[in-house]
């Protein structure tokens, strides 16, 4: 379990915070108030995390939690006090190229509108890192927490399983 | 949809989260995983002056087995007891169970001893603690109580912890070597709440008829419901056809009369009850152990 380092033993309406974010760090003063995802577009203008329900039903606020994909709407940024987060826009590489998964689901044309894409992306993202080689139905199971009204899912599942064929041999070139 | 105002603070050892939920009694309101709360605070259902974050008590952050029992702190989540090589040996229907709760993301945050505590009648964790007749341990400043799920669900989303008092663990019993058990679910989509869910752990004497059966259900009424009338239908046959209609039969009756919403009517819900209890009944008992010198 990670830990912060200031004392919050006591009742507080404000909260000094440090974020990492996408391996930057943010020092912010917050009210304990904020959702996590209203801090990461608000605040950090990174408006790549998307909102639409705010009750965790959507899916399109996830992020990466200290690496496990969790719903940015259901926490408070003060929760974030010494983690890590990474959001979609922590996703392409240093010279802007996209990521493979979302290289992805640009060939395979895994988004038409786009909200719920970055939401998708993140939860693919955590998913192939834990089951690198799913199954067809592995990744519609796993694709359920997040919704997506354009595509009708069967590119996204298309993506997915190119993305995990990619990234299976980029890990067998690297060992 | 953004959550009111509040005062938060989030204490690392329990003796100081307990001296908050003294101090402020009524006015406090626990957080854990929040995949419940949260989004009551953001519909604004939920509006308390404060709010004591349990996530940095790392003392609560434990699974272990007793004896009788797996025993899970506060802030155990779901996934991690749903992924622990341990728990998918000794205790598999716990296990299967958690895997119906919402998405991987709702779990990767959602605590067990949380959705205990919010006691959802829809929920998976509430049915099966009442289904294994298990327990969970309350604290506050004035000490501590066991209380047995009979006794701690009281109706919808409400149970009889007290102000000022955590659970800081609830128990899950282990089930009999030979026990064979099952857990189905029927929701509109992956992921949903259940319309109804039926569970059952069945147990062969030596001569392989039923010596004890527990069969709990979720979403049929305000609270989970153990059904003790189709228990009773069971015991000493070795569960034939007629047995089966029997208890079929029976299980229409856990339903209330009041289980009437845009997801489903009774009469569906009935139906439901009855065809799950059909599947979990077969399933359990060709899952059991025949003991030794059975027919
Ligand atoms: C999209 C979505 C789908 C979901 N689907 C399901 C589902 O299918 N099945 C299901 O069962 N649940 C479902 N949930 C709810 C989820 O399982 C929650 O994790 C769970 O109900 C509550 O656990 P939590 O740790 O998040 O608790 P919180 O949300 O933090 O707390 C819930 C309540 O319990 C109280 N509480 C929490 N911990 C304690 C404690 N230690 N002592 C005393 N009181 C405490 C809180 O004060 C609050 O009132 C879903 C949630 C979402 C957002
Ligand atoms: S905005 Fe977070 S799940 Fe919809
Ligand atoms: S692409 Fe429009 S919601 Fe998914």
């Amino acid at each position: 379990m990670r830990e912060r380092d200031d004392d919050l033993s006591q009742c507080v309406e404000e909260c000094e915070i440090a974020v990492t974010v996408n391996g930057n760090r943010h020092e912010h003063t917050v009210p304990v108030r904020l959702l996590l995802s209203d801090f990461l577009r608000h605040e950090l203008h990174l408006t790549g995390t998307h909102v639409g329900c705010e009750q965790g039903v959507c899916g399109c606020c996830t992020v990466l939690f200290n690496g496990e994909a969790v719903r940015a709407c259901l926490m408070f940024a003060v929760q974030a006090d010494g983690m890590a987060i990474t959001t979609i826009e922590g996703m392409a590489g240093v010279n802007s190229e996209l990521h493979p998964i979302q290289q992805a689901f640009r060939e395979k044309h895994g988004l038409q509108c786009g909200f719920c894409t970055p939401g998708i992306i993140m939860s693919v993202h955590a998913m192939l890192h834990e089951h690198p080689d799913p199954t067809e139905e592995e990744i519609r199971h796993e694709l359920s927490g997040n919704l997506c009204r354009c595509t009708g899912y069967q590119n996204i599942v298309e993506a997915v399983k190119l993305a995990a064929e990619r990234l299976r041999l980029q890990h067998m070139e690297v060992e | 949809m953004k959550p009111p105002r509040f005062r938060y603070c989030s204490p690392r050892i329990l003796d100081e989260a307990l001296v908050l939920l003294d101090q402020y009694g009524e006015e406090i309101k626990i957080l854990a995983g929040g995949q419940s709360f949260v989004p009551l605070l953001n519909m604004r259902l939920a509006a308390p002056a404060y709010i004591v974050d349990i996530n940095h008590i790392s003392e609560l952050h434990y699974f272990e087995t007793e004896p009788d029992y797996l025993a899970i702190g506060a802030i155990a989540r779901q996934r991690q007891v749903e992924r622990s090589v341990l728990v998918q040996e000794k205790h598999p229907l716990l296990v299967e169970v958690i895997k119906h709760i919402g998405h991987m993301q709702i779990r990767n945050r959602g605590t067990v001893v949380g959705s205990i505590a919010h006691a959802d009648p829809a929920a998976e964790l509430p049915a099966l603690l009442t289904c294994l007749d298990g327990e969970v341990l309350a604290q506050s400043m004035h000490g501590e109580r066991v209380i047995k799920a009979k006794d701690f669900f009281a109706g919808y989303l409400s149970t009889t912890l007290e102000a000022g008092e955590l659970l800081t663990e609830v128990r899950f019993p282990w089930l009999a070597r030979q026990a064979g058990w099952s857990f189905i679910e029927f929701a509109r989509r992956a992921g949903d709440y259940a319309l109804v869910g039926a569970m059952a752990v069945l147990t062969p004497a030596l001569d392989d008829t039923c010596m004890s059966a527990n069969i709990a259900y979720f979403g049929v009424a305000g609270s989970p419901i153990r059904a003790r009338a189709v228990e009773q239908v069971l015991i000493g046959t070795q569960l034939d056809a007629h047995t089966l209609d029997a208890a079929a039969g029976a299980a229409r009756d856990v339903v209330g009369e009041d289980m009437q919403d845009v997801h489903a009517t009774v009469e569906y819900r009935r139906e439901l009850a009855s065809e799950l209890t059909r599947r979990v009944l077969k399933q359990a008992w060709a899952r059991r152990e025949q003991l030794e010198g059975a027919q």
